[in-house]
């Protein structure tokens, strides 16, 4: 127990001092742009790899829940004039509340069936968001103001860059402490042989609807925070394309690894940007190097990473 | 009544492609428990490649049986490049590998192709039929037929041939098949190479009425999901019922509530089966085992 504490302590230490020294190769505006990126998708996958490694429950419709906490800060701020904090915890508890609805049927569902039902809420969603322009502004998205806390406006990608990281290093705290809770034991045993904790009796449903909540919670916290740091929303948000992207990040990090998510945003966000230079072959390059890591890495970047060093150290796996 | 009758016969043909989409989920899902979500693609690609070839001056016949040829080859690659070297790892990275793939097609599409829509005539004139008020498109009459005509032939090949009842045999206890002397990577294989068929000819078939790009298997290909989910995953005959139930429900969606819902319709039909059926209209209900 000693020696995990010091992993996790190490590893939040490793991240705070990553995330404070990275900047000092920050050239111009443009990486803090993709940095704060990186930061946000990493914030969601934290929580999406929640659900996912740890209560072994696929979500591909996690990128709508986004989509709703951005336009309840977009409508709320802009529409209905309230402040930014409570528009975004205005979109949170609703989104909480809708997952917390959605969470019983679905999460009775198993494997395939579950990927649809998430699919299918997640594309729901997205067309309503497309629809209601009266609403919404429709395909064409809408303009939101920036961030406005306490009379202090965030302008720059700068100022964006350490709300991130402060929020992820939170964000990360708060996962490891859960992972390492009662909640978190109870949905491990419930991933690892369901029927078997709830024979020993675990509710291991109450725990997974927990962790759907949370994670769509997080996505639509962050969601808001992107609308403000964006200035401008699209359904795009919502899209299956954005929902596959955030399980990606999960999957390639390593499921049931919160560090590895961490990793898993920060390289498929920045990825594109690379990419971007190759123009036709961005698409090609993207879903190969997608197929390529999940054959030969099908745990995992960081898991496997770590697997490789201790073998390399011959320490026992 | 008129009205109606449009409705139905919009419905059905677009439920006859969600059908042969959804068969290729299911033939797939059978031989090896995988979501395959690049099945869009292969309709995608049998479209793309008979409306070139035909621009070209090819044929439709020998058009439409070169798109089919290669759409299989893809399957082939995909089943033994991507999916093989996997078959231990999770669902959810199979489901990645996949979706891997059919990022990777589109890519492929865009570089061998370009992003311009591609038209393909209708197979026997323009000249729509007069049933009862409403009209028929010929091509209608082709996606239907076709698609009837491919359902058949599956028929009979699960059940009558030694082969399809191999495949059969294998969805149903892959290591007693194996026992028995079934070559079960084989197997594996085969119905890659089927579920790219069906994909092609349903991307030929439908290509003179909606035209095609290189994104068009996107949506084709999650109705064929929500098809052979909607039937029950693995059920071929629940995902021709699927098809034709989301095909049908849309068209009437479309036409009395709200057109721009259109694609949101087979969601909710979906998700309402789902809350009350966890397995699909006729999926077979799982035990589980510690």
């Amino acid at each position: 127990m000693a020696k995990l504490m010091k992993a996790r302590t190490g590893g939040m230490a490793l991240l705070a001092l990553v995330m404070a020294v990275s900047p000092l190769g920050f050239a111009n505006a443009y990486y803090y742009d993709v940095a704060v990126g990186a930061l946000f998708n990493a914030m969601i996958c934290v929580g999406l790899n929640l659900l996912i490694g740890y209560g072994g429950q696929i979500s591909l419709g996690h990128g709508a829940f986004f989509a709703l906490g951005a336009y309840a800060s977009a409508i709320g701020t802009s529409r209905w004039g309230l402040p930014p904090l409570a528009a975004l915890a205005g979109g949170g508890a609703l989104v909480g509340l809708l997952a917390f609805a959605l969470a019983r049927p679905i999460l009775r569902l198993k494997g395939h069936y579950l990927a649809m039902a998430t699919l299918g809420v997640g594309m729901i969603i997205y067309i309503v968001l497309k629809t209601e322009a009266q609403w919404t502004g429709g395909p064409d998205g809408v303009g939101v103001d920036p961030l406005t806390l306490a009379g202090f406006t965030l302008a720059t990608d700068r100022q964006w860059y350490w709300l991130g990281a402060g929020l992820l290093l939170l964000v990360v705290w708060l996962a490891l402490n859960l992972v390492e809770s009662p909640v978190g034991r109870a949905l491990r045993a419930g991933h690892g042989a369901q029927v078997g904790a709830e024979v020993v009796g675990v509710d291991t449903s109450h725990y997974k609807v927990l962790m759907f909540v949370v994670s769509a919670v997080v996505a639509s916290v962050v969601g808001s925070l992107f609308a403000h740091k964006n200035g401008f929303i699209t359904p795009d948000i919502a899209g299956f394309h954005h929902s596959i992207e955030l399980v990606t990040m999960v999957v390639l990090g390593g499921m049931a690894s919160i560090f590895g998510s961490v990793l898993g945003a920060l390289l498929l966000t920045v990825l594109p940007q690379m990419l971007a230079g190759f123009d036709d072959y961005e698409a090609m390059i993207f879903g190969a190097i997608m197929m390529g890591t999940m054959i030969f890495l099908p745990k995992g970047l960081l898991p496997s990473l770590i697997a490789l060093i201790r073998k390399k150290r011959g320490a026992k796996p | 009544m008129a009205e109606l009758l449009q409705y139905l016969f919009a419905g059905l043909t677009s439920g006859a492609i969600y059908a042969l989409a959804g068969l290729g989920f299911a033939i797939i899902y059978n031989a090896s428990h995988v979501i395959n979500f690049a099945q869009g693609e292969f309709i995608m690609i049998g479209g793309m490649a008979t409306a070139t070839l035909t621009a070209a001056g090819v044929p439709l016949p020998a058009a439409a049986l070169a798109a089919m040829a290669l759409t299989m080859l893809v399957g082939v690659a995909l089943e033994k490049f991507a999916i093989e070297p996997a078959r231990d790892a999770d669902v959810v990275t199979i489901i990645i590998i996949t979706i891997g793939a059919s990022i990777f097609l589109r890519g492929a599409a865009q570089l061998v192709w370009d992003k311009e829509f591609h038209a393909l005539a209708p197979f026997s004139g323009e000249d729509p039929i007069r049933v009862l008020g409403a009209t028929l498109m010929p091509q209608s009459l082709w996606v239907v037929g076709v698609a009837m005509a491919v359902i058949a032939g599956l028929w009979w090949f699960f059940n009558r041939t030694l082969f399809g009842k191999a495949m059969l045999a294998t969805s149903f206890n892959r290591l007693a098949a194996q026992l028995m002397g079934i070559g079960v990577k084989k197997v594996l294989m085969v119905s890659f190479a089927l579920s790219a068929a069906l994909g092609a000819i349903g991307g030929i078939v439908v290509t003179p009425i909606a035209f095609t790009n290189y994104e068009a298997g996107i949506m084709l290909g999650l109705k064929g999901f929500s098809a052979a989910v909607l039937g029950g995953l693995g059920n071929g005959m629940g995902a021709v019922v699927g098809g034709l139930i989301v095909g049908v429900a849309e068209a009437l969606g479309a036409g009395y509530v709200s057109s721009a819902y259109k694609d949101a319709i087979a969601f909710v039909i979906i998700l309402f089966v789902l809350f009350f059926m966890p397995n699909g209209l006729f999926g077979k209900k799982g035990v589980d085992r510690v």
